[in-house]
């Protein structure tokens, strides 16, 4: 079977200037693709090149195996809900959600069935007869939803669609999202910021920076092991731990050094990765450095560091100590008693740990 | 400690004083502007009741001793434009006849040309609007003999269409620009939306762009119908004898008579041919102020 989209070798300018660099993505009938990366990279581009609203420089794009390179929008059978919903303002709800299939000639039976499946599973029946004017964001933001639900197409886009919501609606919505996907088994490119939309929503997150695609992966590869540090730094939240240290080859295993402020050199092994160049920087999560009480197991490497800072966050409690001329930062219990200034014995779970080459950014490892 | 505490209170007073004083003086100032601007129009009203006995004798600003309607009657039906002596009547309805067919074209081109140029690129489409601007501000008087020629090849020369065709021509340039300002203030995602929907392009064009239209299109048909319905140039340029509007009729009227002026037939003669445009602007004029200030269109 064809891959539901495929984009080839987009390339993207805008004048002289080239927004998509080179974009391969394939994605398979049902697949979640999340897109994400800072502001003003392409990701809203990238999203209108696949439906036709933006012509493309270079490149083809294929909707379940049929070349779309040329075709209008209107004919590549996709839905799309926009950033900002772009709702029809003089148009009742009901009238928007229906204005699509009105267009293609749907007869009027369909039209109303439809529209009342939509609207009781978006739960937005008391507002049909509405403007969008008077619909609160929550409202606004379902009707883009059901305007493109109804059409039943091979791939859904999505550009940020839940950018404008307040907090608890945001995470009401985007298990709406996943039911809906469950649900409908359809296939949907989503452009997010939220890191755990991208985290909760994607089947596959792309991650893009200046319209060059960094890396592609389930959640869990990109977590776990991002491809460099752009990834590294941009995917989770409070950051990975990105550690300037030195490597030297050590029997069977490698010595990794890392500096101090005002105290002997931290200094780990490594029994895993042994072809390490000199210089790394090596990458950890917070949750991969522990109190070494907690955390146990053959890769776990404890020392005793000094605490600097103690941020607590409800569930856990986040501890920063200086090592390698940064705060890095673990991510501990509620209930440590970890104070400022106190000596701390950490685990440091080097099983999850990431290496970098310092000047290209690539994993090493 | 009191005078501590009651005088902020007094000066509180006092400043409020000087406020309404001000405000006071304000109403009077525009009071007397109104007033003023209103003079003439208060000539011409009370003249044109007057018989002309009466306008011979008594002072122009004083009201009319004995009110007589029949300047008026004279002057829609009677008057005199050079060899004939039908009133403004017959000029009345031509205006109209030019006025309603170029207002309702030049609306809907300028409507569709807005949307293009805001909604629809296509390269050159900066240049021809800033083609457009400048004609906006082209004067008449320098058009006038490269489109008599133009009337002539069309076999359009002296007819009410040919006149039409001008107005159209001319008025292009202002109805692009308000419907291109009013249009791009509404989000082009709004198009992609549509277009996804598969919606085209008249198909957006008339679902999604005219309902949002009423302001602007309340401001052009006001514009529009004011420029055309007075315009005396392109009128005494381009008719003849039996398709001039109603202006070059009243010139005619004023110019023509000899003997005694007849003072009071001009006034009611001048006065209806300014009426369609007062009627619109009492009936529209305040979606004219919203229109022009009608800002972004909330989705
Ligand atoms: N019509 C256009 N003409 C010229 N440049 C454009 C145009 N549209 C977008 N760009 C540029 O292309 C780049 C990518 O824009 P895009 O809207 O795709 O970013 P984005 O990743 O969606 O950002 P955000 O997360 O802020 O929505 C930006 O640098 C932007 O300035
Ligand atoms: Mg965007």
């Amino acid at each position: 079977m064809s891959p539901i989209l495929k984009v080839k070798n987009l390339v993207k300018n805008f004048g002289s200037t080239e927004v998509l660099k080179d974009i391969n993505i394939s994605i398979e009938s049902g697949d979640f693709l999340v897109l994400v990366g800072p502001s003003g990279c392409g990701k809203s581009t990238l999203l209108n090149c696949i439906a036709g609203l933006e012509p493309i420089s270079a490149g083809e794009v294929f909707i379940d195996g049929r070349n779309m390179t040329d075709v209008s929008p209107k004919d590549r059978d996709i839905a799309m809900v926009f950033q900002s919903y772009a709702l029809y303002p003089t148009m009742s709800v009901a009238k928007n959600i229906t204005f699509g299939m009105k267009v293609r000639g749907v007869d009027t039976e369909t039209q109303k069935r439809k529209l009342a499946e939509v609207a009781r599973q978006l739960q937005i029946e008391p507002e049909l007869n509405r403007r969008p004017g008077q619909l609160s964001g929550g409202q606004r933001q379902r009707v883009a939803m059901g305007r493109a639900l109804v059409r039943d197409p091979k791939l859904f886009l999505f550009d940020e669609p839940l950018s404008n919501l307040d907090a608890k609606l945001r995470v009401e919505m985007r298990t709406e999202i996943k039911r809906l996907h469950h649900d409908l088994g359809a296939s949907m490119v989503y452009v997010t910021h939220d890191q755990i939309e991208a985290m909760t929503l994607a089947t596959t997150i792309v991650v893009m920076k200046s319209g060059v695609i960094q890396q592609i992966g389930t959640p869990a590869e990109i977590y776990g092991r991002p491809q460099n540090l752009f990834v590294a730094d941009f995917m989770g939240s409070p950051a990975m731990n990105l550690i300037k240290a030195k490597a030297t080859k050590n029997g069977a295993g490698t010595k990794i050094e890392i500096s101090r402020e005002n105290s002997a050199p931290l200094i780990l092994t490594d029994t895993q990765n042994t072809n390490l160049p000199e210089n790394v920087i090596l990458g950890l999560r917070p949750e991969d450095i522990a109190e070494a009480s907690m955390r146990s197991g053959p890769q776990v490497q404890t020392a005793t560091c000094l605490v600097d800072i103690v941020e607590p966050a409800g569930a856990d409690t986040y501890v920063m100590s200086k090592l390698g001329g940064k705060e890095v930062t673990a991510r501990l219990h509620a209930e440590t008693g970890a104070q400022p200034g106190q000596l701390l014995e950490f685990a440091f779970d080097l099983g999850k740990v990431s290496y970098f080459e310092p000047e290209t950014g690539q994993r090493l490892n | 400690m009191t005078d501590f505490i009651s005088n902020p209170d007094a000066k509180h007073k006092s400043g409020k004083a000087t406020k309404i004083a001000l405000r006071w003086f304000l109403l009077l100032l525009l009071l007397i502007f109104a007033l003023y601007y209103l003079m003439p129009l208060f000539v011409m009203v009370t003249t044109s009741l007057k018989s002309l006995e009466e306008i011979r004798t008594g002072s122009l600003v004083a009201l009319p001793r004995e009110v007589t309607f029949d300047a008026w009657k004279t002057a829609w039906s009677g008057a005199c434009t050079g060899i004939q002596c039908q009133g403004l009547q017959p000029y009345f309805w031509n205006s109209i006849l030019i006025a309603v067919p170029a207002v309702f074209l030049s609306t809907l081109f300028g409507a569709m040309n807005g949307y293009i140029i805001a909604h629809w690129k296509f390269k050159g489409a900066n240049l021809i609007f800033s083609m457009m601007l400048f004609g906006c501000f082209i004067p008449f008087q320098v058009v006038i003999l490269p489109m008599a020629r133009v009337l002539g090849m069309m076999g359009l020369a002296g007819s009410i269409q040919g006149l039409i065709f001008v107005h159209v021509i001319y008025g292009l340039g202002f109805t692009t620009l308000f419907f291109r300002n009013y249009y791009v203030s509404i989000p082009g995602e709004l198009v992609k939306a549509a277009k996804v929907d598969g919606a085209g392009f008249f198909r957006i064009f008339w679902s999604i762009f005219l309902p949002l239209s009423l302001p602007i299109i309340v401001v052009t048909v006001i514009w529009q119908f004011t420029q055309i319905w007075n315009d005396f140039l392109f009128g005494v340029s381009f008719s003849q004898a039996g398709t001039q509007p109603i202006t070059v009729a009243l010139n005619n009227i004023v110019n023509s008579t000899t003997g005694v002026k007849e003072y009071n037939v001009d006034m009611a003669a001048a006065i209806i041919a300014a009426l369609p445009t007062l009627f619109v602007y009492v009936v529209a004029g305040k979606y004219f102020i919203r229109g022009l200030t009608a800002g972004s269109v909330k989705g």
